[in-house]
């Protein structure tokens, strides 16, 4: 994980931005494991499927992971528990495992956009706030924009975590101003501020509204005319089922969705939903959520991810 | 992904078209479509295959094997148990007998406790309560701020003694707020309380606590719709840990299929007692189980499900029924037997009635009279079988007999006999190779209006003779859009 600080005005141009790597965090730990209950037997994986569809993995996907299983254990002649246990990791992880699921933020752009968007309750006000303070405790300046202009008090609770975190916020100066014009006032703050990080906090929106995704398309368009956005997150409640695959379809058709971010995943939930979003919509998770504290997030990784599915942490 | 369950039925159903009997692997195959419906409307596995096992057992009993249209009869018999285990009527809030009643609110993070309890506090007052808001949430940052916010647009008090952002304990707020309410006199006490991980033991410990300090007459539990397969681990941890009286469904403004609402009915064994259906401060309604049942299975694209393959089944009777004619042997038994298919449309037109935005279907229904249907079935059922079977034998004191058996006037049982004894005439011309189409006639039987006109307008229009008679004859559903009573009864 890094990301590549502003030049400072004093370095001499052509000289390298200096580059900083920030400390790897995942929690896979947290999750607990259903799995101790599968009884791995190659001629019957009922117990499998079921458990994968208690785990939010849907039908379709379920049948296709014990179908693969099946067909690659057969191939490779395994059938004893310990073996199958560790092909169906394998599978697992292949699925979700991709090289780009670190944050876009050392690209030469600066600042760097991320417009964090989701469903109503999904946690994103709180994913931003832990992920200010991370950056900002790495040493980044940080700017957010509060363009959650609609819930009550949804300004102040970004503000309390922007207090929390040491960055700077732009509030809107009117209530119900246009978010839009919120996330416009934000991008010339970070200019002028010379920030290195910019997070724009958005309303929450069921991705059925045409209206209100349409003006999420329209922030996204009005960030564009200053800065290119090298991150749109869509923040995910584990806990959610099969709804999520559409929203993950909406939000991608009108924001370009960049990446996933998974929350609440210290709850009993298991987020089985993201295999499913990854086959068909190709986006991969970046940050997961597992509390309320402010150290509560860490980056995605497949293999802690499936370990603590698997119960094999 | 989402609507197949209609697709992948009809092509269930189309191979039983020429059975009109189910097998108990045609039931099993039904049920299969209907287990992956559910599942992808996120109805908890356990609860699926409970489901599933009861239905399986009804569907293989009397009930659908002696059906008209047994295919129709497994969906029905999904549709009622669905709404039965979604609370079959309505339950209202309970109210203290002692104000103020209190309710606490309790859920995971983010289900949307805070905007409920405001909308419910909107509710409350525009019913003549005097609500107060208790902002016993001290814990995500700025929910106290929220909920006066709230407040303040819907107009009701908000106790907020704390900041909140983690100071302030929300036992204590919980506590002093009933007695602030009492001294005030406000008729009822909304707690707000911190989202919590169903498996959090302190946090679910604190809500006990609240819930012990404050004595609640309704616990509500705040679920958001679009919660997957662990709504039931959730809504376990919550009856076990605070002990539940009612749920409240959240976000149902989205397209989420909300199967989580079954789980969560059928873990606890609680009402669902409320839906919130948007952002406005307004859009909270009581939960209606039935369109709940329709939602979680799709009904919409059911109900043309249902349609279709009562047509299709429809046009197997007709054929017998044609057959029948064709020997004289049609009764004023069969007659009933149509009319008990026809009846079925009305419960469809109920349905359709409570399904929003079934509108433009529903005012073509409104056609369709029910009443009449009962009226006629009254007569018919007045008869003994003898006279069912030949109405000849109806001579002045039958029919006096008739029309008081079934609160009818004689004059309704003479005009029922000539209508049915005109249509008979006729189908048995048609089915005896006649063709006289008639196209002026009504859908339904003796829907002619007069026998003059009728028989003036004598036209031949090409088709299968059989099927013709069988659509005069009233066999075939009308068409929705048909004008007046299918039985010309009006």
């Amino acid at each position: 994980m890094f990301w590549r600080k502003k030049p400072k005005a004093d370095q001499p141009s052509g000289a390298s931005a200096e580059v900083i790597e920030l400390p790897k965090r995942s929690l896979g730990k947290s999750i607990k494991s259903v799995f101790s209950r599968i009884k791995f037997d190659l001629e019957d994986l009922t117990t499998l499927e079921d458990v994968l569809i208690q785990s939010d993995f849907g039908v379709d996907a379920a049948a296709t992971i014990v179908a693969d299983l099946t067909s690659r254990a057969k191939r490779a002649g395994v059938s004893t528990e310990g073996e199958l246990k560790n092909l169906l990791s394998q599978l697992l992880v292949e699925k979700l495992n991709r090289d780009d699921s670190a944050l876009n933020l050392d690209s030469e752009v600066s600042p760097h956009v991320v417009l964090v968007v989701g469903v109503n309750g999904a946690g994103k006000t709180t994913t931003i706030g832990k992920l200010a303070n991370y950056l900002v405790s790495g040493g980044a300046k940080v700017t957010l924009g509060a363009a959650d202009t609609f819930r009550a008090a949804a300004v102040d609770q970004l503000a309390t975590w922007a207090e929390r975190s040491s960055s700077v916020i732009v509030k809107p100066k009117t209530e119900g101003q246009d978010p839009a014009s919120v996330a416009f006032e934000t991008i010339e703050t970070a200019l002028g501020n010379e920030s290195d990080i910019v997070i724009v906090d958005t309303a929450g929106r069921l991705q059925n509204k045409q209206g209100l995704m349409d003006e999420l398309g329209k922030i996204r368009r009005i960030i564009e005319k200053q800065l290119p956005v090298s991150e749109v997150l869509l923040v995910l409640d584990a806990t959610t089922g099969q709804n999520a695959l559409a929203q993950a379809k909406a939000f991608t058709e009108v924001a370009n969705v960049t990446g996933l971010v998974l929350t609440k995943l210290d709850g009993s939930a298991k987020g089985g939903i993201v295999f499913a979003i990854q086959q068909e919509l190709d986006i991969p998770v970046k940050l997961i959520g597992v509390g309320e504290g402010i150290d509560d997030f860490g980056f995605f990784d497949a293999q802690d991810f499936v370990s603590g599915l698997l119960g094999e942490v | 992904m989402f609507g197949n369950l209609s697709d992948r039925l009809v092509d269930t159903f189309k191979n039983l078209r020429s059975k009109g009997k189910l097998s108990a692997a045609d039931i099993d195959a039904t049920l299969r479509e209907i287990r992956r419906a559910l599942l992808e409307a996120d109805v908890a596995l356990e609860v699926v295959k409970t489901f599933i096992a009861a239905v399986r057992e009804r569907a293989l009993g009397d009930e659908v094997s002696k059906a008209l249209n047994p295919a129709q009869q497994v969906v029905q018999i999904v549709q009622e148990e669905l709404v039965q285990i979604l609370g079959g009527e309505q339950r209202r809030l309970q109210f203290a007998k002692n104000p103020p009643t209190v309710i606490m609110l309790a859920g995971l993070q983010g289900s949307g406790k805070t905007t409920l309890a405001g909308k419910l506090a909107k509710w409350l007052k525009d019913q003549g309560q005097t609500p107060m808001l208790v902002a016993a949430d001290l814990q995500r940052p700025n929910a106290v701020n929220q909920l006066q916010v709230v407040g303040e647009r819907v107009g009701v008090a908000v106790y907020a003694p704390e900041p909140g952002n983690g100071v302030g304990n929300p036992v204590s707020v919980a506590k002093d707020s009933i007695k602030e309410a009492t001294k005030k006199q406000y008729s009822v006490v909304i707690v707000d309380t911190a989202g919590r991980l169903g498996i959090d033991e302190e946090l679910m410990k604190q809500a006990r606590d609240i819930s012990k300090a404050i004595d609640p007459d309704e616990t509500l539990f705040v679920i958001d719709s679009m919660i997957g397969q662990d709504a039931v681990n959730v809504a376990k941890a919550f009856e076990d840990g605070v002990g539940i009286t009612g749920v409240v469904l959240t976000k149902l403004d989205g397209d989420a299929r909300g199967g989580a609402a079954l789980s969560v009915a059928q873990v606890t064994g609680r009402p669902i007692i409320f839906a919130s259906t948007g952002e406005a401060m307004d859009a909270f309604e009581p939960f209606y189980p039935d369109r709940m049942a329709s939602r979680i299975l799709d009904m919409g694209d059911i109900l043309t499900l249902i349609e279709q393959t009562q047509k299709t089944f429809d046009e197997e009777q007709a054929k017998q029924m044609a057959e029948k004619m064709a020997r004289d042997a049609f009764t004023l038994e069969d007659f009933l037997e149509q009319m008990n298919q026809i009846k079925k449309m009305g419960s469809i037109k109920n349905m359709l009635g409570m399904m929003p935005g079934a509108n433009k279907l529903k005012s073509q229904l409104d056609n369709f009279d029910e009443k009449e249907i009962t009226r006629t079935e009254a007569i018919i059922l007045s008869m003994t079988p003898a006279e069912r079977r030949d109405p000849k034998i109806l001579n002045g004191s039958r029919r006096l007999r008739i029309a008081k058996g079934s609160g009818m006037t004689v004059t309704d049982v003479n005009s029922l006999v000539n209508r049915f004894e005109q249509a008979a005439k006729m189908m048995k011309m048609v089915a005896k190779g006649g063709n006289p189409g008639l196209p002026g006639m009504p859908a339904g039987m003796g829907g002619a209006p007069s026998k003059q006109k009728a028989q003036s307008k004598k036209k031949s229009k090409s088709g299968n003779p059989a099927k013709r008679a069988a659509e005069q004859a009233g066999i075939i559903t009308p068409k929705p859009d048909s004008s007046g009573s299918a039985f010309g009864l009006k």
